[in-house]
């Protein structure tokens, strides 16, 4: 057991190490706050190659640093693998019973032309000696590291049961500089925060990105004319279109789960309120009706009603009410401040800031547990959830001295990772859908 | 090691702080001083000039500072609003725009309605106190324009706060 600790500290130095020498290039560095005792161990084992160049990603690495992250998973170090099998008749059990490792995974690279790579991967159980998975995956060899999310994915829903969604990607706003000198930036990377892209830059303020189904899209709130606006962006050409800046605020924008409408808050009309619009520009449909601060609405997944904050009983709290409108239900009853609704696909478990005092937290509301509250993150600032497309994590925002920083963390919140921009402040991220291919 | 990596990096962030601190204290706005008492001897007889704006004691106060989650206007603040409003009366060409703000606690999307409600309540004073409101315009950034970026309770009564600001004097 004490053993097994200190190989777990090595691998937490290991995967820091290795992730601070990226991070230098990319902007990002990555550390596990918080390991699982109970976590599945996992070997990956260095993939083989059988002609060419290396590889310029270490593609098992790489799988390896998903599996640890999810918390549900526990990979051998790199320097404990003791063997190198590159298939699964190469594989001696006995080694990996040693180790006390449950799966293991082996795999080789092949040259498949015109730039391209093949990865042929297999997962064993260990005790039963048992090939679970066999697959190959085919790639560009510039894009290996999401041949390698991929893998992952495989590899998690085989064992767990559910997608995996390693190979998707997160949205993010950045603030780098002080006061009148601020640049600010929405940044779209993968969802281990590696291959960030700029996706618009601005002299001001710039939040609340969101999503479209498809992943093609973002909406997102920008203050460059001086007031806020929103806009929807297509991240592949970079054409955008001003959706709403009328007079008041423009914002909190959210697709519905089938793309064709975008919730928002608007306050032309006096104090602000949810409406449904359509992204094609085309007509407004007003969901509340209040005095109150009706803000920040996420969709149900079946796309039929909304859950929001709204202040209408004195302190920010969520409530439901249908797409089409009517009386909205309230849903919150802990805490003194509930607001920012994600949904989980499902539609299960919906996350939400929850502020008590000082101290503003991640938090869970579960309905398949009877509206249980559970804390996924310490505070005291943290806020902006968003649940990854198979609500395994959640991403939130929160500060460390004076900078925003984001985490990752596991719905079960034992597992929190850190993913730190080296200069500025990070906020407002936004996990994307499964990637269509 | 991880404990000598986090060392390292609060190390770098206190550097990082002392930088900033340094920056903020040349940059930082208006002082949270209860609003000096002032007397309109020479003004209440005649009408404002835009020259007045740098001169008066009064209207150079261009910003109202608020309690946490609260919108309403607190007395100290009467007489900045009065002198504003008054300036308003006597130049019907002059436009203002209201720059609703909040501290860092809580949703930034909330926190925009919340800056709203700051910049309509001294919109409805100034109005109260025979304001147009066709020459007050008013905009709310909600947290993301802070005026001090620490996080304490200092700080955060320096951003709750709306701000005059004269877009034709």
């Amino acid at each position: 057991m004490r053993n097994r600790k200190s190989l777990f500290a090595l691998l937490l130095l290991v995967c820091t190490g290795l992730l601070a020498g990226h991070a230098s290039a990319q902007g990002l560095t990555v550390q596990i706050v918080n390991g699982v005792p109970s976590a599945i161990p996992i070997a990956v084992v260095p993939f083989g190659q059988t002609a060419g160049p290396p590889p310029s990603t270490d593609i098992a690495d790489v799988v390896r640093m998903d599996l640890n992250r999810c918390g549900k998973f526990r990979s051998l170090a790199r320097n404990e693998i003791v063997e190198t099998p590159t298939t699964g008749a190469e594989i001696k059990f006995p080694t990996w019973q040693q180790l006390k490792q449950d799966y293991i995974v082996v795999g080789r690279t092949s040259d498949a032309g015109n730039g391209a790579l093949r990865a042929d991967f297999e997962l064993w159980d260990v005790n039963k000696q048992q090939r679970l998975l066999g697959l190959s995956i085919t790639g560009q060899g510039s894009d290996l590291r999401r041949v390698a999310h991929q893998i992952a994915d495989q590899i998690y829903q085989k064992i767990i049961g559910v997608r995996g969604a390693f190979d998707t990607r997160i949205a993010y706003v950045t603030a780098v500089g002080v006061g009148q000198n601020t640049q600010y930036a929405l940044i779209i990377a993968d969802s281990d925060g590696y291959n960030p892209q700029t996706v618009v830059r601005s002299r001001e303020p710039l939040l609340s990105p969101a999503w479209s189904p498809d992943g093609s899209k973002l909406a997102y709130v920008s203050f460059e004319h001086g007031n806020s606006a929103i806009y929807v962006q297509d991240i592949t050409t970079g054409s955008r279109r001003l959706l709403s800046n009328k007079r008041g605020i423009n914002g909190a924008p959210r697709f519905s789960p089938d793309g064709r409408r975008l919730a928002v808050s608007l306050s032309f009309e006096g104090n602000p309120e949810i409406y449904v619009m359509d992204p094609e520009g085309g007509a407004l449909t007003r969901v509340t009706n209040s005095l109150a601060i009706d803000t920040e609405p996420d969709w149900t997944p079946d796309g039929a009603s909304l859950v929001f904050t709204s202040d209408r009983s004195g302190k920010p709290q969520l409530y439901q009410v249908s797409a089409a409108g009517g009386a909205p239900q309230r849903l919150t009853f802990q805490g003194q401040y509930n607001a920012d609704a994600s949904i989980s696909y499902d539609g299960t478990k919906i996350a939400m800031v929850q502020g008590n005092g000082n101290v503003y937290r991640i938090a869970i509301m579960d309905k398949s547990l009877g509206d249980q509250v559970k804390f996924v993150s310490p505070g005291s600032l943290d806020e902006s959830p968003s649940f990854a497309p198979n609500a395994s994590m959640l991403l939130y925002a929160s500060t460390e001295g004076p900078h925003g920083v984001l985490y990752a963390v596991s719905a079960d919140g034992r597992v929190r990772q850190r993913l730190v921009l080296s200069d500025g402040d990070v906020r407002e991220p936004a996990w994307g859908p499964y990637r269509q291919h | 090691m991880n404990a000598t990596v986090r060392i390292t990096f609060a190390a770098l962030m206190c550097v990082g702080l002392a930088a900033c601190a340094k920056k903020q204290e040349v940059k930082t706005a208006p002082p949270e001083a209860p609003p000096e008492a002032v007397t309109q001897s020479t003004t209440t007889a005649g009408a404002y000039t835009p020259a007045d704006l740098d001169t008066d004691a009064c209207l150079r106060q261009r910003v109202v500072y608020f309690d946490f989650d609260k919108s309403d206007i607190k007395p100290e603040f009467q007489q900045i609003i009065a002198c504003h409003a008054k300036y308003l009366r006597d130049r019907p060409m002059a436009r203002m725009t209201l720059e609703g703000n909040t501290d860092e606690r809580g949703t930034r999307e909330y926190n925009l309605g919340l800056g709203e409600r700051r910049g309509n309540a001294v919109m409805s004073a100034l109005e109260a106190d025979g304001a147009s409101a066709s020459q007050i315009n008013v905009v709310s950034y909600g947290e993301e324009r802070p005026v001090c970026r620490e996080h304490n309770e200092d700080c955060w009564s320096k951003n709750r706060r709306a701000e005059i600001v004269y877009t034709a004097k």
